[in-house]
């Protein structure tokens, strides 16, 4: 991106001023640096972000941002319902509540390291990833109703964890105001045989052992120490939400029109929150969160019988669990006053800062776990929401790396094996069932997590609490 | 021009571009480059047929919907597809395409795909035939 057509507010504040059909101006967070790396389209995207009905404050970018369809990835926006603000299909992805959950097991890189191919071969043999493969659930119609109704809370229910788990996820497990009866028998079809799936791309289950702690009180208090073992899971609402997407996307597209809505990309398809699509697509798109926590929960419990097989004393509660592709109803200050806003966040994490309701007692004072998922030969890093990022993105923060190579290209660089075999003289265990998927995925198709995360730190987006490093990581 | 396809990049997924003499081939060839997304459509052996038919106000949404029946038909199935014929009439498309169910071994499929997306979509004559692109969500 050309820095000159911003104009920087601070170290790692740039500001495109409102222009053109612009509403309010776009904002990026990020280090001068990352900026110049950002392709040009994360400038058109949030631009164009900027025009849309009803925008409070600005677009948002953060220093994870790259092109995404409408919305960049690591995009931020929050709109008024009164101000005739809308909801966007193509502003939450089709990934819906794609997010990461981190569990501690109470182990030790000692404890693990003896039974670490065991503990690899056993996770890749019993949890269900890449494309095509199916879990062991199957869901009747009410059954699947009561799964988008319930989300967690219904796996939770099932068996399938413990009430405690439901503590350590946003909105307490279960989203409220779902409408299965909004969600198309095909996007209930795809589900079928879904649940508890891992899927494939960046998707993953890691073990991973801590390697550096920056905040010790913070990392205290989210029960983090050096040399910890945690499993961290990435993964999304499977092809229910990819099909609610697809669904949604249509519908918006057609109908923008019939709102008096003018898109400048017919990605940004989408619909008056105070309108009947808008409102079908809420409940829907709250049936999909509720579909991808129930399917984080269903993959702990496979994580935890695994570790009870192998590993009988680890323990395995939640960290916490954050989704980082959603529109939540959530209460800002903006213009003076508090307002109730729909915030999207496309690849952009919920960071509350210390002290916010929603926040679990236990954590309250120190802020919310952020939890930032890099390669897979990299690390993942935990950071916790702060009070600046409020009144910054809407409490947001980055959700990743990104990456800084096509797939093409990543498979032109690299062979799956040598992949593999490359982590593995480093101590990192890979299994996938594709070997194309791990060159895809190979760590230098990704940028550097790191910048990203010290650019979210050093804008007050988040704070840095810790860094993991994966020994095993299990790819669709 | 002759019937053929490409990928080409998009920063975090793949743009799938068929083009030939006609729109329906490009629209065939677009096929071609989404089963390329996960794997090799020549190591796809074509023996079920699939038919999908869909409808759009316009080309660009017909070949959304085209692609989207696809990767509908390929999740729901646990199928990959190496062979397409497509017809179009006005706003309708039908739809034929031959496969198989995916064997993770012998396909090493990459990735499945989530949704096609409406960003760089175009349908479009180029070079005295049809171009047919968009990127795919992965």
């Amino acid at each position: 991106m050309d820095i000159n057509l911003l104009k920087r507010r601070s170290e790692h504040e740039w500001e495109i001023p409102a222009h053109g059909a612009m509403r309010v101006p776009a904002v990026i967070y990020a280090s001068e640096p990352l900026v110049r790396d950002m392709d040009h389209k994360v400038y058109e995207q949030a631009v164009n972000v900027a025009t849309l009905p009803g925008i409070v404050g600005a677009s948002y970018a953060m220093p994870d941002a790259h092109w995404g369809y409408g919305f960049p990835i690591g995009g931020v926006a929050a709109f008024d319902p009164d101000a005739g603000g809308v909801v966007s299909a193509g502003g939450v992805g089709f990934d819906i509540s794609c997010g990461v959950r981190c569990l501690h097991t109470g182990l030790t890189r000692a404890d693990v390291l003896p039974v670490q191919k065991a503990l690899a071969d056993v996770l890749y043999q019993r949890i269900p990833a890449g494309v095509g493969s199916t879990g062991a659930i199957r869901l009747g119609a009410e059954e699947m109703d009561a799964m988008l109704t319930g989300g967690a809370r219904w796996a939770v229910e099932r068996g399938w964890g413990a009430p405690a788990d439901l503590e350590r996820i946003e909105e307490r497990g279960q989203m409220k105001h779902a409408k299965p009866d909004s969600v198309s028998p095909q996007a209930k079809k795809r589900q079928r045989d879904e649940m508890g799936t891992l899927g494939s791309g960046n998707h993953y289950l890691e073990v991973q052992e801590v390697t550096a702690v920056y905040d010790a009180a913070i990392a205290a208090a989210f029960g983090l120490a050096a040399d910890d073992i945690v499993v961290m899971i990435h993964c999304g609402s499977r092809g229910l939400g990819h099909q609610i997407g697809t669904d949604y996307l249509r519908r918006m597209a057609v109908a923008a029109a019939s709102y008096g809505i003018t898109l400048p990309d017919r990605e940004l398809a989408c619909a008056p929150i105070e309108s009947d699509v808008g409102r079908e697509y809420l409940g829907a798109m709250r049936a999909a969160i509720n579909c991808a926590l129930a399917n984080r929960q269903i993959l702990t419990h496979l994580v935890r019988d695994v570790f009870a097989g192998i590993l009988p004393r680890a323990r395995l509660p939640l960290l916490y669990d954050v989704s980082h592709n959603t529109c939540k109803v959530e209460e800002h200050r903006a213009d003076g006053g508090t307002r109730k806003l729909y915030v999207h966040r496309k690849g952009a994490t919920r960071a509350f800062g210390p002290g916010h309701p929603d926040i679990p007692e236990p954590l309250r004072a120190v802020g919310q776990p952020v939890l930032i998922g890099g390669s897979m030969g990299t690390g993942s890093y935990v950071l916790a929401g702060t009070k600046a990022s409020e009144a910054l993105a809407f409490s947001s923060a980055c959700h990743g790396a990104g990456r800084a190579m096509s797939r093409h290209q990543a498979l032109r660089t690299w062979k799956g094996r040598q992949v593999i075999d490359e982590l593995a003289g480093r101590g990192i265990l890979i299994r996938s069932p594709s070997g194309r998927g791990v060159a895809e995925e190979a760590p230098g198709a990704y940028k550097d997590v790191a910048a990203v995360v010290d650019a979210a730190d050093a804008a007050g987006l988040a704070r840095k609490v810790a860094r993991l490093e994966p020994l095993v990581c299990i790819k669709g | 021009m002759n019937a053929g396809w490409e990928h080409f990049p998009h920063g975090a997924d793949v743009g799938v571009r068929g083009f030939g003499p006609t729109k329906a081939e490009a629209f065939e060839q677009a096929a071609l480059a989404l089963t390329a997304v996960v794997a090799d459509p020549a190591a796809v052996t074509p023996r079920e047929e699939v038919t999908i038919r869909c409808a759009a106000p316009d080309d660009e949404l017909l070949l959304a919907e085209w692609l989207n029946g696809l990767i509908y038909e390929m999740a729901t199935r646990k199928m990959l597809f190496g062979r397409f014929a497509v017809r179009l009439d006005g706003p309708n498309l039908h739809g034929q395409a031959w496969g198989e169910p995916v064997d993770a071994a012998r396909h090493q499929p990459a990735v499945e795909i989530k949704g096609a997306t409406y960003t760089a979509l175009r349908v479009a004559r180029e070079g005295g035939g049809w171009v047919a692109q968009t990127v795919v969500d992965v």
